[in-house]
């Protein structure tokens, strides 16, 4: 089991791209060893012949034709970007 | 050189052929305006789900087939989680374990290269940067969401020259398959490559260094034989090759390291709730092999054996599909392959790509070009004629058995005829007579020459020649 502490929330807000003050990360310590130890009654659970499920319904081959249809139209693509460049999306330098 | 080892391997991308995209209905077509193929799902909206293109996992089993792969019988998709402007879901639906097919080989030379694994994923979408200011970058997510391949090899390539070998052949294998039209510029077609160089005399491997940004398949040759060198240079300096990416720099032909400090990445792979298993049972694969048809090394092959080509020859004419069967076409009209494969490789290649055109949409068809062959090689026409024929044929798409009538280009045989022209022209050159009379043997191909030029190269040169000699020695 990984150890919740204050340095493996820092890396997971790194993942997440968020921000943390203090109290909050304290907080996020607590509820997430919570969840982990209710989580991890699962490994009493002997699953030594079991196979690890790949999906929890049993289907499998579900797919479509290749078959080409009408996209949105630009205006509607574009509608929630906060920047725009003609038809792009505007975003912050990145190189 | 002799002391050194080089280790390469290759990751190669290539985008499926498909008419619609990995998990979506948009179009995959290439060079559309920005943001016009472009839907719900592609874009990652919430709420959003993506269905497997059918076509998609077919194009995947039938590469791994040719590529002598294990096709695994079930496998997922999983997600990839990483941010970047490009990805709209902020993960990638790709493979991890369990891809589509694993332990193959394709043999290059008398090499076969292992191929460690194919999977399958979706594109991401096209950043175009404002290299000026560099505070904006724009985002075109036409790309995003089409069906790619990965294909990574074995570390078992030892030479940039191998390299560059094994992309050819991988390039024409997939062509063949009808699998990706394998066009590097237009990013179809995507390598990265991974090299390491040690002393021979070292047990321990070389230190990994990764190759980024090449655009063709001579940058990939130039960008590993440039690393090659430096990582020699320094073993010779006895300092630390460090582990790195580094970007091959075109315009400079160098490899310079990565600017930004790069990070362990960690993706945080786990199967994608919202796609289920695949199962892949062997009727599926032979069904598909049923499809495949003739690979390009047989062909290779057969052409040397069945038409006593040489292995230039056949490599050439096997290149591409289309062109081994514009040849094979040709042949059924005029049964004569050298000839046939001499004046693909030395006239209508030549033409196609002065007019980047493809074998399929040429007016010249290989029944006009067997004709045109065959009227050289019976002395109807001349050779010069024959390639007159074939450059207005290539536009107009005239038969040449009409055309031939039309311009006058049927050769005179008839030895009077000839006489009549050389009988003018020893008039009107006399000092080329006196000169080759006088040794100068040089004179006689400018009279030949001047003959054919006066019987607007309807004369036949051999006959011309023939003719011209008896004459002055007389």
């Amino acid at each position: 089991m990984p150890d919740i502490d204050k340095s493996a929330i820092e890396y997971l807000a790194k993942l997440a791209r968020i921000k943390l003050k203090d109290e909050e990360m304290e907080k996020l310590i607590a509820d997430l060893k919570n969840i982990i130890d209710y989580v991890s009654q699962l490994n009493q659970l002997n699953t030594e012949n079991v196979e690890p499920a790949k999906h929890v319904l049993p289907y499998c081959n579900v797919c479509r034709k290749d078959v080409k249809k009408n996209s949105l139209p630009v205006e509607e693509v574009l509608k929630n970007a906060p920047e725009r460049a003609e038809n792009m999306f505007k975003v912050p330098g990145i190189i | 050189m002799d002391e050194f080892q080089t280790v390469i391997g290759l990751e190669v991308h290539v985008e499926l052929l498909t008419n619609s995209k990995m998990f979506c209905h948009c179009s995959t077509q290439f060079g559309s305006r920005p943001n016009t193929q472009v839907c719900p799902v592609c874009l990652g909206l919430p709420g959003t789900l993506p269905v497997v293109n059918e076509k998609a996992i077919e194009l995947g089993i039938k590469t791994a087939i040719a590529l002598n792969c294990k096709i695994n019988d079930e496998f997922i998709f999983v997600r990839k989680s990483y941010f970047y402007p490009d990805l709209p879901k902020n993960f990638q639906i790709s493979q991890y374990r369990n891809p589509v097919a694993e332990n193959g080989y394709l043999t290059v030379g008398e090499k076969n290269i292992g191929i460690t694994r194919i999977h399958l994923e979706e594109d991401t979408g096209k950043l175009i940067h404002d290299e000026q200011t560099g505070i904006w970058s724009c985002v075109d997510f036409n790309r995003s969401g089409i069906p790619l391949m990965e294909i990574v090899t074995e570390p078992e390539i030892s030479s940039p020259q191998e390299a560059e070998n094994f992309l050819q052949k991988l390039k024409r294998l997939i062509s063949y398959l009808g699998v990706s039209d394998c066009i590097m510029e237009e990013g179809s077609l995507r390598c990265d490559a991974n090299i390491s160089v040690k002393r021979k005399s070292d047990l321990k491997l070389g230190t990994k260094v990764e190759l980024k940004n090449m655009n063709s398949f001579k940058s990939v040759r130039r960008g590993l034989a440039y690393e090659e060198q430096r990582i020699i240079e320094m073993l010779k300096e006895n300092r630390t090759v460090a582990q790195e990416t580094r970007l091959w720099n075109e315009a400079l032909q160098i490899t310079e390291g990565m600017r930004t400090k790069e990070e362990a990445h960690d993706y945080r792979y786990f199967p994608e709730p919202d796609l289920l298993p695949f199962k892949i049972k062997s009727d599926l694969i032979e069904r598909i092999k049923a499809e495949i048809g003739e690979l390009p090394n047989e062909r290779e092959k057969r052409f040397q054996k069945e038409y006593l080509l040489s292995s230039y020859d056949s490599a050439i004419l096997t290149a591409e599909k289309e062109i081994s069967d514009y040849f094979e076409k040709a042949l059924s009209y005029h049964n004569e392959p050298k000839q046939i494969a001499n004046w693909i490789q030395t006239e209508l290649l030549g033409l196609l790509k002065e007019h980047h055109t493809k074998p399929g949409e040429c007016k010249i068809t290989p029944e006009f070009l067997a004709k045109i062959v065959k009227m050289v090689s019976q002395d109807k026409i001349s050779g010069t004629a024959g390639k007159t024929l074939l450059k207005e044929i290539f536009l107009t798409g005239q038969d040449p058995e009409v055309l031939v009538n039309e311009k006058n280009l049927i050769q005179i045989t008839d030895t009077k005829e000839i006489e009549k022209i050389i009988h003018e022209v020893i008039e009107q050159n006399q000092q080329a007579v006196l000169d080759y009379k006088s040794g100068k043997t040089q004179a006689l191909g400018f009279l030949v020459g001047q003959v054919i030029k006066q019987s607007k190269n309807k004369a036949n040169p051999g006959k011309v020649k023939e003719i011209l000699q008896k004459k002055m020695n007389e």
